[in-house]
């Protein structure tokens, strides 16, 4: 489905998560960040570029890989992302949210 | 004379073996396979164990009986590999050389992991079921348990089995329910993904089971500790969960091997191609199984699909042609509902599991994503097939390793 983020139709699955990454600027970031309370700052900024790297690689994300980032500890992610901080994180980078099997 | 090396005759490992002691010939390629455990585990059985489904003497048996003559056994600690030497050490200062590896050293639970969680309480009150120990100890406990809260918990993801948490929690609803005490148990199952099902179609086929079992859900639950003093468990984010009988899924990392040897990522799992099943970092060491990072499910049925394709890549580099990029992610499982009941599915890295029929389109006999009798049996027979067909590396009849779409319900 389409969604209009920062005056642009993206498409979206649906639960809001960006489909095709190339959609993704920092406009749209901030964009989706307003969305769900958070403001932007240079830490988010930062976990938002660990993930799409990890993303980019393949490589599943977690809650221990954000422990040994070296970005940030899970104590201030979850401050930075209140309310499930991976869930959220990821909306916001664009990313698909990490998901089981079924 | 030239050397592969397979380290650990588990699932993967095994099949691996066989597989090539037919291919290679034996004039050229002397091949060894290495593990210091004498027993072999058929780990899907971990899940019937502790509802007394299942026996001990039916998830166990000798290794050795499936290692093919003419594959060298050795049953050793490994202590090294040394990716730059191309050689294995093991216990008593023995180095192997080799010319091919293969890596089949799985995954192991790793509760130490978790502040509190394998202290004075393990195998009191908080319990895995994913190694054999834990499952028949759980059995022991359940067997004249008087209920309570039953938290069922997944401390991290990639876990073994993705699906067999669901199970215990659905196999528990009837266990207490044949007991005549379903009502004295109080049944929670937790999760640091969004919910038990997080794809859109099994979600809606399936989260009905949930509600219809009284099966509670806890998700985002990101595991800090276990308050074993006053029996909970609490989040980053300081939600906290009370338990009577913690059932967790302990982390799940690759073997310190793979750490010692400095092959690893954080969970010690292997950075591997995900369609040639080619290390990421040495082109001589090929992975499957448990072992590898990749994006697909850990599960017996992918190490099935992997290793026809890892067999074929494996003479390919010996010929020096390029590799096959064909290992789409395939995994296949049947899923325990409780009440004689299972599911299947049937996905891999494209495509999410859907309803459909299995094997034989608009035929079956087995049914995808939908509960019952017959993907049950299905799922009991799978033990015949495991020890008789899946380890000596025989394919299973219409079961191809790359998924069919056919049969399947996509839109």
């Amino acid at each position: 489905m389409k969604k209009l983020i920062a005056n642009r139709e993206i498409d979206v699955n649906e639960e809001g998560y960006l489909i095709d990454f190339k959609q993704w600027d920092r406009e749209v970031c901030e964009c989706i960040a307003g969305e769900c309370n958070v403001v932007m700052t240079e830490k988010h900024w930062e976990v938002i570029e660990y993930l799409q790297d990890k993303h980019r690689k393949e490589e599943p994300l977690s809650i221990r890989g954000i422990k040994r980032s070296g970005v940030i500890n899970i104590k201030e992610f979850y401050n930075l992302f209140p309310g499930g901080p991976l869930k959220k994180s990821t909306l916001i980078a664009g990313i698909p949210k990490p998901k089981s099997c079924i | 004379m030239k050397n592969l090396i397979i380290l650990g005759a588990g699932t993967a490992g095994t099949m691996m073996a066989n597989h090539l002691v037919k291919k290679l010939p034996k004039k050229d390629w002397k091949i060894t396979i290495i593990d210091q455990y004498k027993t072999h585990y058929y780990q899907p059985g971990f899940l019937f164990l502790p509802f007394d489904i299942y026996t001990e003497k039916q998830v166990k048996k000798e290794g050795k009986k499936f290692i093919p003559s003419g594959v060298n056994y050795v049953q050793k600690q490994i202590e090294l590999i040394n990716p730059d030497a191309n050689t294995i050490e093991l216990e008593g200062d023995e180095i192997l050389p080799y010319d091919i590896l293969v890596v089949a050293t799985g995954s192991k639970t790793a509760p130490e992991e978790i502040d509190g969680m394998s202290g004075p309480d393990w195998y009191k009150t908080i319990f895995d079921f994913y190694t054999y120990e834990g499952a028949k100890a759980l059995r022991d406990k359940l067997r004249d348990w008087k209920g309570g809260k039953l938290v069922v918990h997944i401390t991290e993801m990639p876990i073994k089995c993705p699906v067999a948490p669901l199970e215990f929690a659905f196999l528990a609803d009837s266990y207490f329910r044949k007991k005549g005490m379903r009502d004295k148990v109080d049944i929670t199952y937790i999760t640091p993904l969004s919910g038990a099902f997080t794809k859109p179609k099994a979600t809606k086929a399936l989260h009905h089971l949930l509600e219809e079992k009284g099966i509670k859900e806890v998700v985002d639950f990101n595991i800090e500790r276990v308050d074993y003093k006053n029996n909970k468990i609490v989040d980053y984010a300081d939600v906290e969960v009370e338990y009577d009988l913690l059932v967790t899924v302990p982390t799940n990392m690759g073997d310190e091997l793979i750490e010692r040897s400095g092959l690893g990522d954080e969970l010690n799992f292997i950075p591997t191609h995900k369609t040639t099943l080619q290390s990421k970092n040495h082109e001589n060491i090929f992975v499957i199984g448990d072992a590898t990072n990749l994006p697909t499910s850990k599960a017996g049925s992918v190490a099935h699909f992997e290793a026809e394709i890892l067999e074929e890549n494996i003479l390919r580099y010996i010929e020096g042609k390029p590799l096959k990029e064909e290992f789409d992610g395939h995994a296949n499982c049947f899923v325990e509902t409780g009440n004689n009941k299972a599911l299947l599915i049937d996905f891999n890295y494209d495509h999410e599991p859907v309803e459909g029929k299995f094997p034989f389109q608009g035929i079956g006999p087995m049914s995808l994503l939908k509960e019952n009798r017959m993907n049950h049996w299905g799922k009991l027979a799978f033990r015949w097939i495991y020890w008789n067909m899946l380890l000596k590396g025989i394919p299973i009849p219409f079961v191809p390793s790359k998924m069919s779409l056919k049969g399947k319900n996509f839109e």
